[in-house]
């Protein structure tokens, strides 16, 4: 075959391992940073397949990947768990042995499923809808099996860039731009708001109690 | 063949004669139980018969034997089939192997201390049914002497009946054995359809529609399954099995089991027709299921005989999951592949016949010697009993499916039939075979782990017992059927491409191909899967690696270094302890396996008994465990049987009248019935 | 016949040539830690010194141990030996390499194991039980993550013969390399769990509750601790052989080729070893140990890895036909 799909077939690999190495993970940092080598990742997808296809306008989606997930909102939250002194580990409610494991299975049939439904599309759909439906169902299931705000938000993200994926792969489909604008902006939103919301509550009620009584106590 | 007539194959013939001997040793013990001679007279009769009708299935299946008769005997119409054919001679030479090396085992029982009236009678009676299940030629013969087998092995099981684990194990086997024999009746009755073929040619000549097959396969699963120890359905078999004196156990776990299977082979692959590929889904899931949880029983408990029931109940496992790959290929159409996955899982069943006996033989010889069977009071018998302890390391290392021994040579075919999954045409079977695969080595490891355990807690170390310490060595019959076995291990781990090469035309007719013949390979021992180009294992040539890579190891050190050995205490970094009890202990050896999958499997969870200073009390680290196949299967039905029967209870003080009604509203229920079906 | 011979004589090269390289590979190994902990390290040739001192000096064997304590060492170095001799080295194709798959190079392995895990226990210490149980449990973690390997591999060249598997890789041009990338990855993990090596374990702790695989072997001594120390150091060398031959196989000499190519394939595979070795030196400091209930993650990732390496076959596969 062809370069063209070697190298989206590694940039969307990569992805998915991204995504599992955030199921792995359980230090908040490293989430952190495997989800802005992610939102890279995504970003270089998304400009090979505007290089390939020559779709100029693609590049406005990567470019907006890279310097919004891949860059300010992987730094904004890092500064914000630095200044809010919230928990640097994830809190888990799913053993990482077994979310791992359900994280096997929804790819695989993500996967069957797909390349069952698609048998007429052509080879680069298939595979980045397949891949990008991987993503998206791990995204969920790290939202789901993660206690933590942050890391719920960091899925909730790294679905979305399954979404963005999936919107790319899909040749032709004419409102991937837009569509990504839209996303962006709105998980911006969205991110911000829970967090500040979610960090200052927990910052109120435990953190701060938390950290007075133990200078009560070696007073 | 299926008229009258009694034209058989001297092979049948011969087989009928040893079989018959069996039957003339159970009615001559019986009657005369009280002469303890009589008795321990059983064991050289049924060495003959088994000699006998061993030496005729092998010529049988060599010779792809098909020959059969009907005897004017049993349902009036039907008649009784009698049929030995390739697949029934196969299993009929596994059953009378085992039954001949127990036999040789039981030479050497003690004539005052083991003989009793409740064993050897019944002894042969066992072997009789099992030969008589495989030479079934009708759903009738079938079920009658699965139902005598059931029957025979309880008796044997309630042996010791004044021991209340053993009465409450031949209790729950049964109940299980009942159920189990109901549901094959089920799947008889689909298989005979409207038409009532009971004859296994009829129902071949007219297999059932797609909708009753697939109940045909729940039911022959469930009926023949259970019996074989597949999970959830299991747990009847870590208790009866170790119940019953050691040779029966090793009967029990090592063969019947085996006849279990020849029920499911001979229902699914002939009687049932063409195969459809879900039907392979039953025994890929329950198959590797059964075999990752047979293992973490066995690593987890602490009982001699009963780790080796709960790794029989893996062993299951793994022959069901060869079983469902060889029906997934051939339903692809991949015969090549299916002929692989066939000769594993036939493989299997002879391999662990023998090993599964070996190590129960030994256990059994652990047991006579020392009086027990739990971890905690066993140890350091190698030194007191070396012979046994060497043939339980070769039973030890085949059953881990360690080469050079026969354990791998199906294990190896196994793998081979799993890598070759991704052929698979249907998406689900492709995805699921890496999964099976990956569950199929976790069973692999666990069970090196297992059985590093069990040699290294009962036979290495220091005795944890005062019986430990003082054991004898088993007697010489009692070594000897244990060298039989062990012989056996080692030569079908060398030979096994000799083994295939004999079950050829079996798997030509089970799987719609034969192997790549002997000879494709480099050498003419090679064990070849699809083609040589492709996967070789050649087993005497390794070997011939290892006995020269061995002797030039010795040589080069001896040479280099002499052999100066000077003897001294334990080094143990400096602190050695003389009590035994400072040994790593099997719940110890375990407790590494238990935090990694115990949480997951069996709800493990540990507490911490500590108490308050002042307190004399010893501290305590208590581990609970959750038995979910248990509790959700057995626990709760039998809660709801033993309800029901205390209600039904009442309905036997009823007066004639009620009876009456009873009977009468049963009939009107079945003319409803019937009115409504056709 | 003579050509017989000729395969006869590379693979008794082959013999001699991992049991001799072993021991430097382990001093390369323990070189490029110390240099990069700014000390200045043994020579490389410390491992065959302390070989010699080992054989020279005489057994010392616990009162209580066994026949089986004395004979294992010699088993365990003769399957590792084998199993070492049987994987393609610098030359493909030699006398014996088909007499042994994939498979059943991890089954002589576990065979090694199994008796190295039973030899921790004669002497009934709780040292030895406790590396022989922690052995085993590790051993239970890595195999399934093997078996995927292999399986990622056959499923790519369509054999487990691994001469074959090395050509395949050489000559085909390869659309999968992401997914045997991924499965690189998780033999590379397996690897350093099956070596005994940071972060499962650490080769250089003696007297630690971490410890697994010195644990086991602690009462052994003389010759039979040499032989220990011999098979520990030949299965660093077989893994390092089985991943450059399974994903560097350039270099080795084809198996057609004659003894002509061999000096060249022997180079070049000598070469790969010493990077491997060296590899696993910075690799070995820039990590910490784990906890040994870590170590289930940690090989879990492996499996992870493997799996995916799959999926991602499949995918291939399934996308490009």
């Amino acid at each position: 075959m062809n370069h063209a799909y070697d190298v989206s077939h590694l940039l969307a690999g990569l992805m998915l391992v991204a995504s599992f190495s955030l199921l792995y993970q359980d230090r908040i940092f490293a989430v952190l940073n495997i989800f802005a080598a992610q939102a890279i990742l995504l970003s270089m997808a998304v400009g090979w397949e505007a290089w390939t296809q020559q779709r100029p306008h693609l590049f406005i989606t990567a470019a907006l990947a890279l310097c919004l997930k891949g860059i300010i909102i992987p730094v904004a939250l890092h500064k914000m768990i630095v200044r809010l002194g919230v928990h640097r580990d994830v809190e888990q409610v799913v053993g990482v042995g077994k979310t791992l494991l359900l994280g096997l299975a929804l790819t695989s049939l993500s996967l069957m499923l797909v390349l069952k439904i698609t048998v007429a599309a052509d080879s680069f759909t298939r595979e980045g809808l397949a891949l990008a439906l991987a993503i998206i169902l791990l995204g969920m299931l790290m939202m789901i099996t993660r206690r933590n705000a942050v890391t719920q938000i960091v899925g909730f993200m790294s679905l979305e860039n399954g979404l963005i994926l999936a919107a790319t792969g899909a040749r032709g489909m004419p409102l991937v731009v837009e569509v990504s604008v839209a996303f962006s902006v709105l998980i911006a939103l969205f991110v911000f708001a829970v967090f500040v919301f979610r960090i200052r509550e927990r910052f109120d009620s435990v953190d701060i109690e938390a950290l007075e009584n133990v200078r009560g106590d070696t007073k | 063949m299926t008229g009258a007539g009694f034209s058989a194959a001297p092979q049948l013939a011969i087989l009928l004669a040893g079989i018959a001997l069996y039957a003339a040793a159970a009615v001559f013990a019986a009657v005369f139980h009280r002469h303890k001679s009589v008795l321990a007279a059983v064991y050289p009769i049924c060495i003959v018969a088994a000699a006998i009708a061993a030496g005729a299935s092998l010529a049988a299946l060599l010779g792809n034997t098909d020959s059969g008769f009907r005897l004017p005997l049993g349902l009036p119409v039907i008649g009784l089939h009698i049929r030995l054919d390739a697949l029934s001679a196969f299993f009929v030479l596994i059953v009378n192997l085992g039954v001949l090396t127990t036999a040789i085992y039981g030479l050497g029982l003690d004539r005052d201390r083991d003989l009793s009236a409740r064993v050897e009678p019944f002894f042969p009676a066992y072997a009789l049914a099992m030969n008589l299940v495989l030479i079934a030629g009708d759903a009738f013969g079938f079920l009658f002497s699965w139902e005598l087998m059931s029957l025979t092995s309880w008796v044997l099981v309630v042996s010791r009946h004044r021991d209340a684990g053993n009465r409450h194990a031949g209790h729950v086997y049964l109940v299980m054995a009942a159920i189990g024999t109901v549901s094959l009746l089920f799947a008889f009755g689909g298989l005979a359809g409207a038409a009532g073929n009971y004859a296994f040619d009829a129902i071949r000549a007219a297999p059932p529609g797609p909708l009753v097959a697939g109940l045909v396969l729940a039911g022959a699963i469930f009926g023949a399954g259970s019996k074989a120890g597949i999970a959830p359905l299991h747990a009847w078999l870590p208790l009866a099995h170790p119940a019953a004196p050691s040779h029966v156990s090793a009967l029990m776990s090592g063969v019947m089991t085996k006849v279990a299977i020849y029920g499911i082979i001979r229902i699914v692959f002939d009687l049932l027709g063409t195969p459809i590929w879900w039907w392979a889904l039953p025994f890929l899931l329950l198959g590797a299921m059964t075999a990752v949880l047979g293992l973490l029983y066995a690593v987890l408990d602490n009982d001699l005989k009963r780790v080796l029931a709960y790794s029989t109940v893996e062993n299951i496992g793994i022959i069901f999951v060869g079983l469902g790959l060889a029906l997934a290929f051939k339903a692809s159409g991949l015969s090549a592949a299916a002929a692989v996955a066939m000769a594993a899982t036939l493989l299997h069943c002879l391999n662990h016949s023998w090993f599964k006996s070996l190590l129960f033989l030994g256990a059994g010889a652990v047991l006579h010697a020392t009086g027990r069977r739990d971890f905690d009071g066993l140890g350091g018998l190698i030194h007191r009993m070396p012979v046994t302890a060497a043939f339980w390391l070769v039973g030890a290392m085949s059953i881990s499916a360690l080469p050079p021994f026969n354990g791998f040579v199906s294990e190896w075919l196994l793998f081979q039939a799993v890598l070759a999954g991704p052929a698979f045409p249907e998406p689900i079977l492709r995805f699921m075979s890496p999964a099976v695969g990956a569950m199929l080595a976790l069973a692999a490891a666990l069970a090196a782990a297992c059985f590093v355990r069990a040699f290294g807690i009962v036979y290495l170390g220091r005795p944890r017992s005062r019986e430990a310490a003082e054991a004898h060595e088993t007697a010489r019959p009692q070594q000897v059927a244990m060298a039989l076995l062990a012989g056996l291990c080692l030569l079908g781990g060398l030979f096994g491409g000799v083994a295939v090469s004999a079950i050829q035309p079996l798997l030509q007719t089970l799987a719609g191909a034969p192997l790549p013949a002997t000879g494709t390979g480099p050498t003419p021992f090679s064990l070849v899967a699809f083609d040589a180009a492709r996967s070789i294992y050649d087993a005497p040539t390794i070997a011939i690696f290892l006995l020269t890579s061995g002797l030039l190891v010795t040589l080069l050190v001896h040479h280099l270094s002499g052999r100066r050995t000077r003897l001294g205490p334990a080094w143990d970094c400096g602190f050695p302890d003389p009590s035994p009890l400072t040994q790593y202990s099997a719940s110890s050896f375990s407790q590494p396996l238990r935090r990694v999958y115990g949480g997951t499997v069996f709800g493990a969870s540990e507490t911490i008994d500590m108490p308050q200073p002042g307190d004399n009390r010893p501290a305590s680290l208590n581990v609970q465990l959750h038995d979910y196949a248990w509790e959700l299967l057995y626990a709760a039905p039998a809660r709801a049987v033993v309800g029901l029967s205390a209600r039904l209870n009442a309905l036997q003080f009823l007066t004639i009248r009620s009876y009456l009604m009873l009977v009468f509203s049963a009939l009107i229920a079945l003319l409803l019935i019937a009115a409504v079906w056709f | 016949m003579s050509e017989t011979l000729t395969l006869l004589f590379g693979q008794t090269i082959q013999m001699f040539l991992v049991l001799l390289v072993a021991p430097a590979i382990a001093g390369i190994t323990r070189r490029t830690k110390a240099r990069f902990m700014r000390r200045q390290g043994a020579p490389i040739i410390q491992p065959y010194r302390d070989l010699i001192k080992l054989l020279r000096k005489e057994a010392v064997v616990a009162q209580n141990a066994s026949w089986f304590f004395r004979s294992a060492p010699y088993a365990i170095l003769a399957f590792t030996w084998v199993a070492a001799a049987l994987v393609p080295t610098f030359a493909s194709g030699l006398m014996f390499n088909w007499a042994a798959d994939a498979v059943a190079l991890v089954a002589l392995l576990g065979a090694a194991r199994a008796l190295l895990a039973l030899a921790g226990m004669d002497v009934g210490t709780s040292f030895g039980g406790i590396g022989s149980s922690r052995e085993m449990m590790i051993a239970t973690l890595a195999e399934p993550a093997m078996l995927l390997v292999v399986l990622t591999v056959a499923l790519t060249a369509g054999t487990t013969r691994l001469p074959e598997v090395a050509e395949f890789l050489t000559a085909a041009p390869v659309t999968v390399r992401v997914s045997l990338a991924l499965a690189l990855v998780a033999l590379v993990i397996v690897a350093l769990a099956e070596n005994a090596r940071i972060p499962v374990d650490n080769p250089a702790t003696h007297l630690e509750l971490t410890m697994v695989h010195e644990a086991m072997v602690l009462e052994y001594s003389g010759r039979h601790l040499a032989m220990i120390e011999m098979a520990a150091q030949l299965k660093l060398v077989l893994y390092i052989s089985l991943i450059v031959c399974l994903f560097l196989p350039f270099g080795m000499a084809p198996a057609n080729a004659g003894p002509a190519a061999w000096p060249m394939g022997m180079a070049a595979y000598l070469v790969k070893l010493v990077f491997g070795a060296a590899l696993l030196g910075v690799w070995e400091v820039s990590i910490a140990k784990m906890r040994v209930f870590r170590v289930g993650e940690f090989l879990g990732g492996a499996f992870v890895f493997a799996f995916l390496a799959i999926l991602l076959a499949f995918l291939t596969r399934e996308v490009l036909n």
